[in-house]
């Protein structure tokens, strides 16, 4: 067996030990939903808190979200507000490119010095 | 009048940090106007102005957000590449970390399993938000409600200044 695939097993059995011991302190780059749920069926106390906390950043996200924003966060499941912050964040991405689109067609129509008022006007606005 | 509802009220604001690098980039390229209007140019000029965009809107944000931190990272390993672009050896691969179905798929042989959250939108929304790829879910969620936000007033400046030029 080449090195390589030995050293790969050796890491994923640390990462499997690692997920199946019961611990408090998180760190922030390993831990995922699925580990974060297998613990809860060990430990309940350390995992409400997280989830706790999922819910209010959520809820945080549905505020943010102009169609969603008065809905009753009990009647609105979070697999929805995801979805709805990706379809938010990807009309948002288009609107972007479509006011830039827009820019760079007025610059190539105005001469320079009349964008460059224009420029010097929305700095003082 | 309009102009007194646009009185930036607090002058260090990201808005307005973002309003000054954006201008101050599309004065840059209005001073080397490139008289053609063939359709190439045109869509590098789109790209130039989406690009400047995106990089005053991370670099007004600064470092402290990872998403921004990511968009920065890739501006410069975008210009470097372009500067010196022979040696292949020389670009560095990105890494993935292992994210959460890669890891059960190794562990477990199984594909992604849906659960009440629904992964399906949390892998979509690690590509739509920049840095998504290496971060647990907590901290996708409070990088995704700021990164929304700084979306927002992108867009706000970005028209107000469309407004200004097309007046």
């Amino acid at each position: 067996m080449p090195k390589g695939t030995f050293i790969t097993l050796i890491g994923i059995r640390v990462s499997k030990n690692h997920r199946e011991r019961k611990k408090s302190f998180e760190s922030t780059k390993n831990v995922t939903m699925s580990s974060r749920r297998s613990r809860s069926r060990q430990s309940p106390g350390a995992s409400r808190i997280s989830d706790d906390q999922i819910a209010d950043l959520v809820s945080r996200l549905q505020q943010l979200i102009p169609e969603m924003r008065n809905r009753r966060s009990d009647k609105v499941s979070a697999s929805k507000v995801l979805q709805e912050t990706c379809n938010y964040i990807r009309s948002l991405h288009r609107e972007v490119d479509d006011l830039s689109d827009r820019l760079s067609e007025l610059l190539e129509s105005t001469d320079s010095d009349s964008a460059q008022a224009a420029i010097i006007r929305s700095l003082l606005m | 009048m309009k102009t007194e509802k646009n009185l930036p009220r607090n002058p260090s604001s990201i808005k307005t940090r973002f309003a000054v690098k954006f201008l101050q980039a599309m004065n840059k390229m209005n001073k080397r106007k490139n008289p053609s209007t063939s359709m190439a140019v045109k869509y590098k000029r789109y790209q130039f102005i989406r690009a400047a965009a995106t990089s005053s809107m991370a670099s007004a944000v600064g470092p402290r957000r990872a998403w921004s931190r990511a968009v920065l990272r890739k501006m410069r390993n975008h210009t470097a590449i372009h500067r010196f672009p022979m040696n292949n050896k020389t670009r560095t691969t990105r890494r993935f970390p292992i994210t959460r179905r890669k890891r059960s798929s190794i562990l477990r042989g199984n594909p992604r399993q849906e659960d009440d959250l629904g992964f399906g939108q949390e892998d979509d929304l690690r590509g739509l938000v920049p840095g998504g790829q290496g971060m647990d879910f907590c901290r996708l969620l409070s990088e995704t409600a700021h990164y929304i936000k700084c979306l927002k007033t992108q867009v706000q400046v970005m028209t107000n200044v469309l407004h200004h030029y097309s007046t």
